[in-house]
């Protein structure tokens, strides 16, 4: 390495090995972003089988099997696909242009984190096309359901787990020496963007949960094959405990999902308020507090399973209180929008809707805790309900936001704003036209996860796949946005939008392919 | 304008009518009350923490509609420079921290009443199978008839496959409805014999998981006779949406009379169960019982699902040995989604399925099976 080894002529390799071999951070992200978008279509394609299926009583389309496989690997490649690869792309464009580093810690590794992806979901999508089909016994693979009674390619799921768990810790411990160690000068803890911060405590609840759930597929692979019992009664098993193991990993991985979005929202919402974020150091406390609730309350998943009254007691106290941090980031969100000077382009539509959907699906979220009332809305619904609001207007919808937010600085076009503001509008609409009657459906006793249902409940389920048919196709309008604005349009500056703050707005745009290779200046650091 | 909306109004109700199929399609919203003391109380938690989430929901919201409509930089609006507050911070930790307390209380207390199961007048095990339920009746005197049945979805296969149109308590019917004395503690004691299961009936607010290896203990004291119905909660594999729960509360004298018909029904296939069966009997009751218990997993015509439900048209195990194919069928095979059927079926039943599946499907093995060979294996078991 010569002292004049300048990056101006430092640009990416040509053709598909740019892609194969790259450890630029912002390649990577790019691919993690498309990555999570194919992922998206697909598992949104599942959810269109489903939602056609209880379009109308009766078995029309697909067997009572493959209605189940569907809803299994929607799940999977929502929650492991869709939703957790696009915060780790999230994380790498963004995290080294806001904490003004080169680039990540730990780039070979980086490359590879990701590029293991691709077969993990490869081999999981195969089980689709196996003698016995996919996995079918819900993304939460209960055993014995899913050891003693499962396909066959459930050792392919198991397979899949693995890899997809490696990538996600490799990702985290990435993240986390980035922020901990090449942070600009100046550039302290307490000054890091809220994005930032969230992302240091996901990648901490990763690193912890992430080889729980690689425990909880061992133990079901050595049932299935090498004739162990830890699930199985019969052998003097517990199934009871695969479900503790399972939701000691499920519950903070709610979180993992969700913490990166608060971490979005709070970047959107002072930009397009012109207002700084209110109370910036209790966020970063409120965050911290989820995080360590969030593993005391797994067995709230469970409180159907015949838990001493004690440990209900225990789950149900703990899980109300998530309310608090959780009704303080609101509360700041809304405090930072009150005497603002507010406009609202696509991604601010986005984050408002976030905070009011997102909140909604917290207050469902609060009701379920209540055991007694919860006996009543276990497994119906109702839960359904309640995790897509958290999931879809959720973090789907703090992905989106941040994708318009952020494009313009990754392209250095401005995206078409009427597409943007239509696919908002049309993904707002679908969305309540699909979940809020599930809220309905749950309270009157529809059951999760059935591929049929008695005729009472017959309206709500065809108004729901109403909305799911057009949320579904709406989602092709962010496709040809992002495609419009890859290929051009009006130039953006590098300030982007008028309101926002922070080193990433510092830069061009579109970002040089390599930032900061020098610390930024100090005086370009503001509190947050 | 006016015509426009008047054409969105009649595609409207024409699109709802259209797909409205039932006029029974009731548009319920809300959680029952049910029929239970603990049910009522259950139902009073729901609203009353539904009524705290809408208030705090309409201030929270209110605030922020109010900014968005009146803090726009297109209506001049300049942002306030604030942006911290320690006081309003501990404000709004600690309010919302007094109305979670508020609502722990009751919350406390139904779960306390819920968990007391003991003291019951009648206790019944609920046993949860790939797809149906059994009901065991618990003696007092280990010398009376013993009173158990199983209780599977009643609905036919043409209402699913949309051949027939679909009737009022479509999925939502079984064969044999539980039955249990109105105004009498009845405990539940719910396990499973394979995978997990949820047995739940809203209007007791009473759900529970059947766990293999576990029994699980619910209770309900029913205020009002009537019909109540439930379903499986908990994804149990193929039929999860067809194991439906139906209850029959009724007086306790219509209940004695219940269930001392029910003895005389056991004791009376206790004697039938070493009978002759003429071949067409045994077709048409084998037929029956595919239809009911096989069909989910081996299929109409005996196709299967290969690789984990094996076809019974042209198997080697249904054209070959009886006694290798009574004996699968009794016991079922370990490991797999084959479940033992010695005590789900009654013997004439188990002879009939042997005989309609070893005649059907293009298999030709000419055996009439009689409940005696099937009792013959039974014994020496």
């Amino acid at each position: 390495m010569s002292a004049a080894h300048d990056d101006h002529h430092h640009g990416p390799a040509k053709g598909i090995s740019r892609w194969l071999f790259t450890t630029n951070h912002k390649d990577i992200g790019s691919l993690y972003l498309w990555f999570s978008f194919a992922m998206f279509l697909l598992g949104g394609t599942f959810a269109m089988v489903i939602r056609a299926e209880l379009f109308q009583p009766g078995l029309q389309l697909v067997e009572p099997n493959f209605f189940n496989q569907m809803t299994t690997m929607h799940g999977l490649i929502m929650v492991f696909g869709a939703v957790m690869p696009a915060f780790v792309g999230l994380a790498n464009w963004m995290i080294p242009m806001m904490i003004g580093a080169p680039d990540m810690a730990l780039p070979r590794m980086n490359n590879w984190s990701f590029w293991i992806l691709p077969f993990a979901f490869a081999m999981l999508s195969s089980t689709l096309l196996m003698e016995g089909g996919a996995p079918n016994f819900g993304w939460t693979f209960y055993a014995p359901l899913s050891t003693t009674y499962a396909p066959a390619s459930v050792t392919f799921f198991i397979f899949a787990v693995h890899i997809m768990g490696a990538s996600s810790i490799m990702g985290s411990i990435n993240i986390i020496a980035t922020i901990l160690n090449m942070r600009a000068p100046g550039m302290t803890l307490m000054k890091m963007p809220l994005f930032v911060w969230t992302w240091l405590i996901t990648a901490y609840l990763l690193i912890a949960v992430m080889p729980v759930l690689a425990g909880v597929v061992t133990m079901m692979l050595f049932d299935i094959h090498f004739g162990t019992s830890f699930f199985n009664a019969a052998g003097g098993g517990d199934p009871v405990l695969f479900q503790h193991v399972f939701w000691f990993f499920g519950h903070p991985e709610v979180y993992i999902m969700i913490l990166p979005a608060f971490g979005v929202v709070s970047a959107i919402i002072p930009t397009f308020a012109r207002k700084r974020l209110f109370g910036y150091d209790s966020m970063v406390y409120a965050t911290a507090s989820i995080a360590f609730l969030s593993f005391i309350v797994w067995a709230h998943h469970m409180f159907t399973v015949g838990m001493p009254i004690a440990g209900e007691l225990f789950f149900m106290y703990a899980t109300m209180l998530i309310a608090v941090p959780t009704g303080v980031k609101v509360f700041n969100w809304v405090a930072t929008m009150f005497r603002g000077s507010m406009t609202f382009e696509t991604p601010m539509l986005f984050a408002i809707a976030f905070v009011v959907l997102f909140t909604m699906g917290g207050f469902t979220g609060l009701m379920l805790a209540i055991t007694p009332a919860d006996f009543q809305y276990h497994d119906t619904y109702f839960v359904v309900a309640h995790f897509h609001y958290v999931l879809v207007p959720g973090a789907v919808f703090s992905i989106m936001a941040a994708t318009y937010y952020w494009l313009p600085k990754w392209t250095g076009y401005m995206y078409d704003e009427r597409l943007g503001k239509l696919h908002f509008w049309l993904s707002f609409i679908g969305v309540n036209v699909l979940f809020f009657p599930q809220h309905f459906l749950g309270l009157a006793g529809m059951p999760r996860r059935i591929p049929d249902y008695a005729l009472q409940f017959a309206d709500f389920n065809w108004i729901s796949s109403i909305g799911g048919f057009l949320f579904g196709a709406s989602q092709l309008i962010l496709l040809v946005v992002v495609i419009k604005c890859v290929k051009g349009g009006k130039k953006a500056t590098a300030q982007v939008w008028e309101g926002a703050q922070g080193l990433e707005w510092t830069v061009e745009s579109p970002a040089p392919y390599h930032t900061f290779t020098t610390p930024p200046d100090p005086k370009l650091i503001h509190a947050q | 304008m006016l015509p426009k909306a008047k054409l969105w109004l009649a595609l409207t109700v024409a699109a709802v009518s259209m797909f409205s199929t039932n006029l029974q399609a009731a548009w319920d919203l809300n959680m029952p009350q049910g029929v239970t003391q603990i049910s009522r109380e259950t139902y009073d938690l729901h609203m009353q923490i539904l009524w705290w989430c809408v208030a705090i929901g309409v201030i929270v919201f209110g605030v922020m509609l109010w900014s968005i409509i009146n803090h726009r930089k297109s209506k001049g609006a300049v942002s306030a420079t604030f942006h911290e507050s320690t006081k309003v911070e501990i404000v709004w930790t600690i309010i919302p921290f007094i109305i979670l307390i508020l609502m722990a209380i009751p919350a406390t207390r139904v779960l306390t009443q819920a968990y007391d199961a003991s003291e019951s007048d009648l206790d019944i095990q609920v046993i949860g199978y790939q797809w149906r339920w059994e009901y065991r009746y618990l003696r007092q005197d280990s010398l009376e008839e013993e009173v158990s049945f199983f209780s599977s979805l009643s609905t036919s296969r043409e209402q699913i496959n949309n051949q027939l149109p679909k009737e009022e308590s479509y999925l939502l019917e079984v064969d044999n409805p539980l039955v249990i004395p109105i105004n009498k503690k009845v405990r539940f004691l719910v396990t499973s014999n394979d995978v997990i299961h949820a047995w739940w009936v809203p209007d007791f607010a009473v759900k529970k998981d059947a766990i293999p290896g576990f029994i699980n203990e619910i209770w309900a004291i029913v205020e009002e006779p009537g019909v109540y119905r439930g379903q499986c909660a908990e994804l149990c594999g193929i039929e999860h949406g067809f194991m439906p729960i139906v209850v029959h509360a009724v007086p306790q004298d219509e209940y004695d009379a219940w269930y001392a018909g029910r003895q005389e029904q056991a004791a009376a296939a206790q004697a039938m169960s070493n009978s002759e069966i003429t071949r067409d009997a045994a077709m048409a009751e084998g037929e029956a019982v595919y239809n009911r218990t096989c069909v989910a997993c081996h299929q109409a015509g005996g196709t299967g699902l290969a690789p984990a439900f094996p076809a019974l048209a042209g198997s080697s195990v249904v054209n070959g040995d009886l006694t290798a194919n009574i004996e699968l069928l009794l016991n079922g095979v370990p490991g797999t989604a084959m479940a033992a059927y010695a005590r789900q079926l009654n013997p004439v039943e188990l002879a009939s399925t042997l005989t309609y599946i070893r005649n059907s499907f293009g298999n030709r093995t000419g055996d009439l099976v009689q409940p005696a060979d099937v009792n013959a294996i039974l014994e020496a078991q």
